[in-house]
């Protein structure tokens, strides 16, 4: 079980409130394309991603990256469990995305990079040292069910 | 891995230019984060009083790092000469795992991610990325 303490749970808590989930996610995921264009790979039908603009103006992309976050507002009001909330996802992306979970933490970085650019100085060593963590949990629990 | 492209080094070069005058605050902040979120980093400071991200000892650590990575952007048509010296002191001296490279090379684009939010758009942030990862090939040349 994870512990979390206080200033954890409002740091992530209050991260979530402040970011639109529309701009984040469509800008991590873009990042994570054009970063490390391997992760290209799982997305075979989403169309043009063939150099950074094209990227950040595809729209499944952007589609992809809201749903993305939306995904983790689950682990959000579930950071008690959320090794169980993830199950389901965590067998998805395994038996029927086959995504290598060291993906998972190239995602992870972007998304710590592009939170860190949106709150500024409030992104503090302390608040990182929150958000990473809960990235961690989620990213560990994403490759719970892979077998 | 990595072969920095001319199209990299011009990416970098642009950066850092912007960069310019305000490599202590970045120093400073980038080792401080490291202290912060990855503790088992302060490992390889037990020699500190303080081992606190806002210690002197870690501002002062901050802005030799800095001025590593600055004298990296001079060198970066030849890494491995240029960094030598630094190599040898890593390997024999300083002996830092070099997994901590990458650590470290995180919380430096975490930095600059926050300082330059417009300016390190995707493009800049894979040939940072790039040239750090080079960077900490460099230094690890001597190790073995």
């Amino acid at each position: 079980m994870v512990e979390w303490t206080d200033f954890e749970r409002a740091t992530i808590a209050d991260i979530f409130s402040k970011i639109q989930y529309e701009v984040v996610g469509p800008a991590a995921l873009a990042r994570c394309l054009v970063v490390y264009p391997w992760t290209q790979r799982y997305f075979g039908n989403f169309g043009n991603l063939y150099n950074a603009a094209a990227i950040s103006g595809n729209p499944m992309v952007a589609k992809h990256g809201t749903t993305i976050l939306h995904g983790l507002d689950r682990a959000v009001k579930n950071m008690d469990d959320i090794k169980a909330t993830y199950a389901e996802l965590s067998v998805l992306h395994s038996e029927k995305l086959h995504v290598d979970p060291d993906n998972f933490k190239l995602l992870s970085d972007c998304l710590t990079i592009v939170v860190a650019a949106q709150l500024g100085k409030a992104f503090s060593g302390e608040v990182q040292a929150a958000f990473q963590k809960f990235l961690a949990v989620v990213v560990s629990a994403l490759g719970r069910q892979y077998h | 891995m990595t072969t920095l492209t001319a199209k990299d080094k011009d990416a970098v070069r642009t950066f850092w230019a912007k960069v310019s005058g305000k490599e202590e605050d970045i120093g400073t902040d980038a080792v401080a984060r490291m202290l912060a979120v990855y503790p088992q980093t302060k490992t390889y400071f037990s020699h500190w009083k303080d081992l606190s991200p806002s210690s002197p000892s870690a501002r002062k650590h901050g802005i030799t790092v800095m001025k590593g990575v600055a004298d990296a952007v001079s060198k970066i048509d030849d890494l491995k000469g240029g960094l030598l010296t630094l190599s040898e002191l890593h390997a024999f001296t300083l002996r830092v795992d070099p997994a901590n490279f990458k650590i470290l090379s995180h919380c430096l684009l975490v930095v600059l991610s926050i300082k330059f939010p417009n300016d390190f758009t995707p493009e800049a942030h894979v040939a940072l990325d790039k040239f750090l990862a080079a960077v900490a090939l460099a230094l690890a040349e001597k190790y073995r």
